[in-house]
């Protein structure tokens, strides 16, 4: 066996922001391709509002506060802002919910807290709490996957659908939104939350066709290409794994516990780790380089924090999904964890 | 001469010297400028609102309407101006290791007459400011200018302080329940009637009309962000009159 050593600095490709952030917006492509085929192709509309808008604003507060325009545009960290926001949101949402909530991740919460490198919270994660609390009936319009929908949607009626409310001939969202037999289908996590409260275990409500009917196939397709896009991550070293993992794994132990005492009422870890946005969330939301934690052990005291606020709110919590507030709450966190985490100084004694 | 250099007056005096202090007859044009300084600071330089970031807890909770923040800053204006009046009055009476207490109750008083009046006469915005009424004791903005400006100036000065800083705050409030009002709704003065009578009910305007209200901004966090952008206008325009 040959071992071989070599002298630092070890890592010689230093791969500068605009790489990165490309390499980024690269790995989500499988998971929104798998949307879009699941779901329609309402998913580029939203995406390209977005970006268009992320980008005219970031050049517009470059400009207000006298910095370079181009750099800033160039680092596409306001395009992946863009792109993040707008994969979480429900495809079918209005133009002005994406174009606010772009305004807002962009505006307040990136440059008000000093610009790129210097915010606190996840822009593209506090622009989607602002919608999901701000307009709580577009925000939860989620459709069924596309061979279960009763009217079939053209590239045309979702363009129709996304600017005036309405498709071509004249169905709304909510008409979109049912399906063939008439139920009102919603994502997993909700159609569960529903069920529960009124009174049916886990089990019923698995059994159910209406569950089987419903996107939860879909819900798990685009899951595991989010994960194949996060392994593409992990594999070309763009981001590490402490915060993936220790997340995954959080979310593995925490859900088998309520699990594991009552079935009925809790669900199976396997479901939590494949419905709404954990494989998002584990490899792109969390990652951010600038509002996670930085230290190794920092990494995963935020990835099982985070991991136990997510399995906390959806079991217990008002939302059906709650990778946004966990990553907010864990943000906040990240000073705290970082003072405690520093690595020792070698040679020096822990003062 | 500055507010500063009335409270040092005031403060390094003993009680003998302080209320012959009074007695003294300040030429006109300087009580003229007093007043001057007193206006300045309670408006804009030393604005309770978005400088000293007193009262928040108010001025956050209910200005989801203008209504709302009128009747609250109303409500306040009258504590504090006469609050400022009584301690003002009582001020070489009162022993100086039991001043606050003394201070606490006689704003408690003021604030259960102006909660008392609420109750009589405007029965609606009563109930929907609810808590926030008897809360206005703990406004620390009425206790703080009691004790750093009551207790040490006379009436008269006392008076146009709580006035002023009165005014400042109401102002703030004004703002942000405007800008709230507007932002979640879409109007102006929306309930209006239930402050000032059936009469004033054409104030209400309607700016536009919307089927999904942005809820943020009529809730807390909205709130937050507002007054943050309110305090960052205001450090902006300070910043442009230093620079001038």
């Amino acid at each position: 066996m040959a071992l071989f050593s070599s002298t630092s600095p070890h890592q010689r490709i230093k791969r500068r922001t605009p790489e990165i952030m490309k390499m980024v917006i690269l790995g989500l492509t499988p998971g929104i391709i798998v949307h879009s085929y699941l779901f329609g192709l309402a998913i580029y509309v939203q995406i390209v509002l977005a970006v268009v808008t992320a980008v005219a604003v970031e050049a517009l507060f470059m400009t207000l506060r006298k910095r370079p325009v181009m750099s800033s545009i160039g680092d596409y960290s306001a395009v992946l802002t863009a792109i993040l926001l707008a994969i979480a949101i429900p495809s079918l949402a209005p133009w002005w919910v994406i174009v606010i909530g772009t305004l807002f991740a962009i505006l307040i919460v990136k440059h008000l807290y000093g610009g790129l490198g210097q915010n606190i919270f996840n822009p593209a994660m506090a622009g989607y709490v602002l919608l999901l609390i701000s307009f709580p009936v577009q925000m939860t319009a989620w459709l069924p996957v596309q061979s279960m929908q009763a009217f079939p949607v053209t590239f045309i009626d979702t363009l129709s659908l996304i600017f005036t409310g309405f498709s071509v001939d004249g169905y709304s969202v909510t008409q979109i939104k049912t399906s063939i037999d008439g139920f009102t289908l919603a994502t997993p996590l909700e159609t569960i939350r529903n069920a529960l409260h009124v009174g049916e275990t886990i089990s019923e409500t698995l059994k159910t066709t209406l569950f089987s009917l419903d996107s939860l196939q879909g819900s798990q397709w685009v899951n595991l290409a989010y994960l194949a896009g996060g392994l593409l991550l992990l594999k070309k070293q763009v981001i590490m794994w402490y915060i993936p993992v220790a997340f995954i794994v959080g979310i593995t132990i925490f859900s088998f516990i309520p699990f594991a005492s009552d079935p009925d009422l809790y669900s199976s870890p396997l479901f939590h780790l494949f419905s709404g946005a954990t494989m998002l969330g584990a490899f792109f939301i969390l990652t951010d380089p600038v509002t996670a934690s930085t230290t190794v052990k920092g990494r995963i005291i935020y990835g099982l924090l985070c991991a136990l606020l997510v399995v906390v709110i959806r079991n217990v919590g008002g939302y059906p999904d709650a990778v946004a507030f966990a990553v907010l709450l864990a943000n906040m966190c990240v000073p705290l964890i970082d003072y405690y985490s520093k690595p020792k100084v070698y040679g020096r004694k822990r003062t | 001469m500055t507010q500063e250099t009335v409270h040092n007056t005031a403060n390094n005096a003993d009680l003998e010297s302080d209320i012959a202090a009074d007695e003294v007859v300040i030429p006109a044009n300087e009580d003229l400028q007093i007043y001057k300084d007193l206006s300045w600071q309670g408006l804009w330089k030393n604005n309770p609102g978005i400088v000293q970031l007193l009262g928040l807890c108010p001025l956050l909770a209910v200005t989801n309407t203008l209504t709302n923040a009128l009747g609250l800053g109303l409500a306040t204006l009258f504590v504090v101006i006469a609050s400022n009046i009584l301690i003002s009055l009582i001020r070489h009476h009162v022993p100086k290791a039991i001043r606050i207490p003394v201070f606490v109750m006689i704003i408690a008083s003021l604030v259960s007459c102006i909660q008392l009046l609420m109750n009589a006469y405007t029965y609606q915005l009563y109930l929907s400011l609810g808590i926030f009424i008897p809360l206005i004791v703990t406004n620390c903005m009425i206790i703080g200018r009691a004790e750093a400006f009551a207790s040490k100036n006379n009436v008269k000065h006392s008076a146009f302080d709580g006035l002023m800083m009165g005014l400042g705050f109401t102002a703030v409030l004004i703002l942000l329940g405007a800008g709230r009002e507007i932002l979640a709704q879409g109007t102006l003065f929306d309930g209006i009637e239930t402050l000032l009578g059936d009469w004033a009910s054409f104030m209400t305007i309607t700016l536009y009309n919307t089927d999904t209200s942005f809820l943020l901004a009529a809730l807390p966090p909205g709130a937050f962000i507002l007054m943050g952008l309110i305090i960052a206008l205001k450090n902006f325009i300070d910043n442009k009159i230093v620079n001038k």
